[in-house]
This record gives C-alpha cells, structure tokens and sequence, in this order.
C-alpha cells in the first residue's frame, strides 16, 4: 500500500507524462480489444457457413423421385456427406414466404412451381465438396449445383490478411507503449536520482526503491486498458444494430457480457505484465 | 567496537584520501575525528558505511567485516549506524515527520511504533514543533537537528556526525554539540568530524586527527588540572 501511494505521488507530480503513458496504453489496447472482436466475429461467421448446407443441387422440374432417391443414395455411399436434406418444391416456397413474409408483392409473383426442388448437402470435410459437386453436375436431373466453398475461402483469405494486419499493426503499438513507459518512468528515475541515492543510504534495499516505479508502470498499463476497453466495448454496443441487419442469421450479436468481460481480463493480465516489464527495464537501466 | 586495521583508500590514479589509517573505538566513546578540509574524514565515514570500500586494510565493526560484507547485508549495516551528513541529506518533499520517519519504514516497523518512535526523537532533539514543516522552512540549526533525529531512528549503537556544526553561529554550534552529548550518555558510540577546534578543546574527548589521509594524532585530552 505504502508502494502504490508512493506511485500514485509519482503520478501526480507529472500529470502530463502519466497522460501519455495511458494514451498510448489505451490506443494500444482499443486496437487490441477491436482486433480480439474481429478475430472472434470471422471465426463465428466462417464457422456459420461452413456449418451450412454446402452444396445445393437445384433439380429440374422434370426429374423423378426415384432419379432423386437413387442421387440422394448414391451420394450417401460415398460416405462424405455427412447430412442431406431433400426440400421439396413445396417446402422451398414455404422457406421463400418466411424470408420475404414484410413483402406481400414479392409473395403473389410466387407460386411453387418457380421454385425448383433441391438437396441440400453437407461434407464432414471441406476437401470433399469438389467431388460431390461434380457428382450432381453429372446427374441428369440436377440443373444447377452451387456450393459455398468460394465464399468460405474468399472470407477465410480476407479474414487472415486482415489478422496479419492486425498483429502487425499491435506488436508495433506494443513496442511503442513499451518504449514511452519505459522512457517516462526512467525520466523520474533519473529525476530522483540524488533522493534514490539518499534513500539507499538510510538503509533502502534496491527493491524498495523499486517497487513505487514498477507499480506506476502497472498503473499505466491497467489504466490504460480500462479506457481502451471501454471504448471498444461501447462502439460495439453502439454498432450493434447496424451490424445484426448485415449479420442477418449468423449468431454472433449481440457480443455476450461474458466474452466481453474475459476480454478484459486477459487485457488487464497483458497491460500489467507489459507495465511491469517497461518499468522494470527502466529503473534496471536507469538503477543499477 | 569499531577496528580499522591499515585501511588506505586510492581514488583513481595517484589521489590516496586514507593511507595505513589503523584505529580502535571503543562502546560508548566519544571521539572528535578532526583534520583540515580534504584530509580524509568523510571518506573514513564512507568507508564505516560501506558506501565505499577501502583499497586494502581491514573494517571491523563488532563482529561484522565491513570490507567483506555481502551486498544484501549493507542495509542492516547501516541500520546499525545513524550517520548525519554532511550535506544533511534530508528529502526535501518530505516534511521533517516524514524524513525521520523514513528510515523506519524502510525497515518495515509498524506504523503506529514508528510514529511514536519519531515523536519521542523530534522531542528528543527538540523539534517536535516543527515536525510538519519541509525542509526549506527550516533554520539551519533546526535542520542538524533534524538529520540527527533521523540518524537515531533506529536506535543506533554508533552515529557518525560529519561536520554537524559546519555552517552554524557558536550558540547553535554548542546546542548541537550538547545534543551529541547527551546522546553519547545513553550509550551511543559517536564520532564526530569536525575542524572547529574551540569545540574540541572544550569538551575534553579523545581526538583523532588526520593529514593528507593520515593519522597524525590520537590523544585523549585531560582536564588541565
């Protein structure tokens, strides 16, 4: 206690140095708080669209149930597939009023017998859907196969571009926090030099001069990371709405409490870690 | 008991503050270290301390080898030994409470003991008035008196005072003196620097004297009778 008052002391004598220290700290952790929101949404939404039905065979309107069974069978002895799902022609309307049920208009165009009927296949592994896909191409009755390997991969490569991105772009902020805390804890080491000197004097183990500076790095860092949060957090909450129209069906807002409140505490555990290491290489410099 | 055996000191090339320096104290002596400006008295206080070790000789303080004293062992040594600067060396954003106080909390003692400690010292050396007050609202004699305060927090069995009348009238020089004095009579061993000789003559102590960092003189004054 008698550290952390001596620290809050340091503190207050050079506000404008403690400003600095925690801007840079919760500039770092708003970026790392936006970045552990990216990471985690792209891997719910990739998890969504690899967890739906990945190819879809449209039948034509002239095919037979029994060229349908012996399609669905035949897939099923491939033992890729690992669920298949016929919708009828019947079905498919119902699925098309419940997605357009705000739009009467769109509603009276459509009758059942637009809609093709269709099988709806997912593989246990990605790798097979090639070989499934060119299966329906090859049967008579299929019309159409689309598959969402494509927006998978395409989502997979934007989503590991931007994290690359997005490491790069906080070890380099972490580097720059870590130099300005070091900078600015070491200045007031060197400030207090002849006190230091004087505390060792009276019997100070090196430890006990110590402890205030490595205290007042851990300040910055949790400081810091509160009002990083808080803001990442709070656009979140404020972006919400907008993001769940675009989102519309993926199960990902809103964010519950608990991810955001973990989130917090693995910050906390990484600002304190990083204040102690910037001040401990400070006065380790600075206070041999 | 405090034993030096040959201690020289060299600084850098060719500078020797302390040369063959070999000297007993004994429990509850009072000894005036005395000798002109540069001749070696703060070095023989740095070296007691440990803030500096000697080229080559022996330090014996009771049973502890200062020259071989391990690193982490120094704070407990100079918890043994009060020292009261020359310079003083009081924290300036720290009020004279606090500066007494300081040492104690160092030391981990308990907050309520410590604080009733400082107030029995500040009434001791008799500036408990002024214990709120920083450093600079201090006289000078108030000031030495605050130092010495803060050498005897922890009770110390020797206390080295470097030059503590250095910068005061002669009224203020003999009250200190007579503050020293009376800490001497409860059984602190005490040495004091000092090159002011009425005081020396005065009060009739044994009075080491170094030259050029050599001990010249080590005699007991007497009474004339």
């Amino acid at each position: 206690m008698k550290h952390f008052n001596t620290s809050i002391k340091h503190i207050r004598r050079t506000p404008y140095q403690a400003l600095i220290a925690v801007c840079i700290m919760s500039l770092t952790f708003l970026m790392v708080s936006f970045f552990a929101f990216m990471v985690f949404g792209s891997s719910v939404v990739i998890n969504y669209f690899e967890s739906k039905p990945q190819v879809t065979a449209f039948f034509r309107d002239e095919a037979k149930p029994e060229e349908i069974d012996v399609l669905k069978q035949n897939l099923q002895h491939t033992g890729k597939v690992s669920k298949i799902k016929y919708v009828s022609k019947q079905e498919a309307l119902q699925i098309y009023k419940e997605q357009n049920k705000n739009d009467p208009l769109l509603l009276d165009l459509v009758t059942e017998d637009i809609l093709p009927s269709s099988l709806e296949i997912s593989t246990a592994n990605i790798a097979d859907m090639g070989a499934i896909s060119d299966m329906l191409k090859n049967s008579p009755s299929v019309s159409e196969v689309i598959y969402q390997k494509d927006v998978v991969s395409t989502l997979s490569k934007w989503t590991n571009a931007i994290r690359l991105v997005g490491i790069v772009l906080i070890s380099i902020l972490v580097l720059v926090s870590v130099f300005i805390m070091m900078t600015v804890i070491g200045f007031k080491v060197s400030q207090k030099r002849e006190e230091i000197e004087i505390m060792k004097l009276l019997s100070a183990t090196n430890w006990y001069i110590r402890w205030p500076f490595v205290m007042e790095g851990v300040i910055y860092g949790v400081t810091g990371t509160l009002v990083g949060w808080i803001i990442a957090s709070g656009a979140l909450l404020i972006a919400t709405p907008f993001l769940e129209s675009f989102l519309k069906g993926i199960p990902l807002l809103p964010v519950s409490p608990l991810f955001l409140f973990g989130l917090l505490a693995v910050e906390l555990l990484i600002a304190a870690g990083l204040g102690v290491l910037a001040s401990s290489l400070a006065v380790l410099r600075y206070l041999k | 008991m405090i034993n030096l055996q040959n201690v020289t000191k060299k600084f850098g090339v060719g500078s020797t503050a302390l040369e063959d320096v070999s000297f007993v104290v004994n429990p509850g002596e009072f000894v005036f270290v005395t000798g002109p400006s540069g001749s070696g008295k703060t070095t023989l206080f740095r070296l007691l301390i440990k803030e500096m070790a000697p080229s080559s000789g022996s330090i014996h303080i009771g049973e502890w080898d200062i020259v071989n004293l391990p690193k982490d062992k120094i704070p407990h040594l100079r918890q043994k030994i009060g020292v009261v600067f020359q310079d003083l060396k009081l924290l300036k954003d720290q009020t004279i409470f606090e500066n007494v106080l300081f040492p104690l909390e160092v030391a981990g003692s308990s907050e309520r003991r410590a604080k009733e400690k400082v107030d029995e010292i500040l009434q001791l050396v008799g500036i408990a008035e002024h214990s709120a007050k920083f450093p600079v609202q201090l006289s000078g004699g108030e000031l030495q008196r605050a130092a010495i305060a803060r050498a005897l927090a922890f009770s110390p069995e020797i206390l080295l005072a470097d030059e503590p009348t250095g910068n005061l009238d002669d009224h203020t020089a003999s009250e200190i003196v007579k503050l020293l004095q009376k800490i001497n009579e409860t059984g602190t061993t005490i040495l004091m620097a000092t090159h002011d000789t009425d005081i020396v003559n005065r009060l009739m102590k044994r009075v080491i004297t170094l030259e050029k960092g050599k001990l010249i003189r080590d005699e007991s004054k007497k009474k004339k009778e």
